[in-house]
């Protein structure tokens, strides 16, 4: 189903400039790039298959120097500078690289984990809003350059909506087509309203990809509800209670693969299945994917970029019976 | 027969204090219980979230010591949902604070078992101890 062009513009506020030619649109772009710590080791197949296909779109992601951990979550409260150290120091380092660089290259840093895009957009906003604060941060960091407030933090998904769905399309050797995918946001991605990619409580961006790659969307109203996020730590049978819920109502509606755009998500309803099983026996493990995994299976690449050995629940039986996957 | 509710002294000034920590406008809730409708975890809650704001509202100090609070996620549900405009998250906060703030760890992290300490990725762990320790 493609979306009318009046929907696309209600979706995307950046495509309300279609001046652009669509040649400019599909040529190759360079962006400052921010993995993260879960990128890098339970995560790794996230950051693996987002290069291995950003690379065939045209979309080249450069990983910003000495980037460290952005806190994962924002402080809520008032007055609260401290906790926006970590994130503005990668902004920073972003702001750095693309001063040295002196070929062209985007100042917009690209993120993966939702976690990492609401953390760090919600620190550039109130710098954006405050600027007495960005002064005294910025007078506190002595050791950086002081923040302009000219980066923008966007994450993936938004780049491959701005460049059109149908560029993505066009890249699929292996379509999924008799695949039935439900997405599922959580809460990062798309809370609160001024932080999100997309509408709060009717978002259609990773429909839109999946149906791109000629899956079958599974549409569950669970798909925004929180998943538990860090209270995995200290109860994890009340986050298996919620992994339940989203997983089994996808279920219902025929899902055979859930994808996500978050490491705690995913580790929150892949894992976690061994926990709902625990009080659900009758509970049927159900694949959970990156988003970026399932375009690199519909790109037809090899298990470099897969990376399914890293997925909890194996999602290569199912692919495999469902003629995806060649056998091995 | 009319009902007069009192909110003592000391009540006002622990209202005074949320509401200095939190930036909300606590006294602005109706008490409508959208955020409670819409909190994934407030099955596993003592006290609902629109209880917990009332709470605050009469200055009951007594919600610090509930169970709720902590196990906001800060997902924002209610957040985008709230007739008011007001920010449940941010109280939910405001309320962990009061207690962080006395030094007091919500979670003991070298207590959590070997077998799930190496299962979790960073990203729980580091907010976790975000959340719930000083």
């Amino acid at each position: 189903m493609t979306p009318t062009t009046q929907d696309e513009k209600r979706r995307s506020p950046a495509l309300d400039d279609s001046s652009q030619p669509l040649s400019t649109q599909s040529s190759r772009s360079t962006f400052p790039y921010y993995p993260g710590c879960t990128l890098k080791t339970t995560a790794q197949n996230f950051e693996d298959s987002a290069l291995a296909t950003t690379a065939i779109l045209g979309i080249d992601l450069v990983e910003i120097p000495r980037w460290n951990c952005c806190g994962v979550v924002s402080s809520l409260v008032e007055n609260d500078r401290m906790h926006h150290v970590a994130p503005l120091r990668n902004i920073i380092r972003t702001q750095d690289m693309i001063a040295e660089r002196d070929d062209e290259i985007e100042s917009r840093l690209v993120t993966l984990c939702s976690m990492c895009t609401n953390t760090l957009r919600r620190t550039n906003l109130f710098l954006r809003q405050n600027p007495e604060d960005l002064e005294a941060i910025n007078d506190y960091m002595s050791l950086e350059n002081n923040y302009e407030g000219d980066i923008e933090i966007v994450h993936l998904l938004e780049i491959l909506r701005e460049r059109g769905f149908d560029a993505v399309a066009d890249k699929v050797s292996n379509s999924l087509e008799g695949l039935k995918v439900a997405p599922y946001y959580g809460c990062m991605l798309l809370r609160p309203k001024d932080i999100g990619i997309d509408d709060p409580e009717n978002p259609t961006i990773q429909e839109d990809l999946i149906e791109a790659l000629r899956a079958t969307v599974i549409d569950t109203p669970y798909k925004k509800m929180c998943c538990g996020s860090y209270q995995t730590v200290q109860d994890r049978y009340a986050v298996a209670e919620l992994a339940y819920d989203i997983l089994t109502h996808a279920q219902r509606e025929g899902a055979e693969v859930i994808v996500t755009a978050c490491p705690l998500c995913a580790f929150n309803l892949d894992d976690r299945q061994k926990e709902v099983r625990e009080r659900y026996p009758e509970f049927k493990s159900i694949p959970v994917l990156y988003f970026t995994q399932l375009i690199a299976l519909a790109f037809g690449l090899g298990e470099d970029a897969l990376g399914f050995e890293l997925n909890s629940v194996d999602p290569r039986p199912l692919l495999m019976a469902k003629g995806l996957l060649a056998p091995r | 027969m009319t009902k007069t509710m009192m909110i003592t002294r000391e009540g006002e000034a622990f209202l005074a204090r949320i509401q200095e920590i939190s930036g909300e406008a606590i006294t602005a809730c109706d008490q409508c219980g959208t955020c409670s409708g819409s909190c994934p975890m407030a099955s596993e809650m003592d006290i609902t979230p629109s209880e917990m704001i009332r709470k605050t509202q009469m200055g009951q100090e007594d919600v610090l010591s509930t169970k709720a609070m902590w196990l906001c996620a800060a997902c924002f549900a209610c957040t985008v949902r709230c007739p008011r405009g007001i920010d449940l998250s941010k109280i939910a906060e405001a309320l962990r604070q009061i207690s962080l703030r006395q030094a007091v760890d919500h979670i003991d992290i070298a207590g959590i078992p070997a077998s799930e300490r190496t299962r979790l990725p960073q990203i729980a762990l580091v907010g976790a101890m975000r959340k719930f320790t000083s």
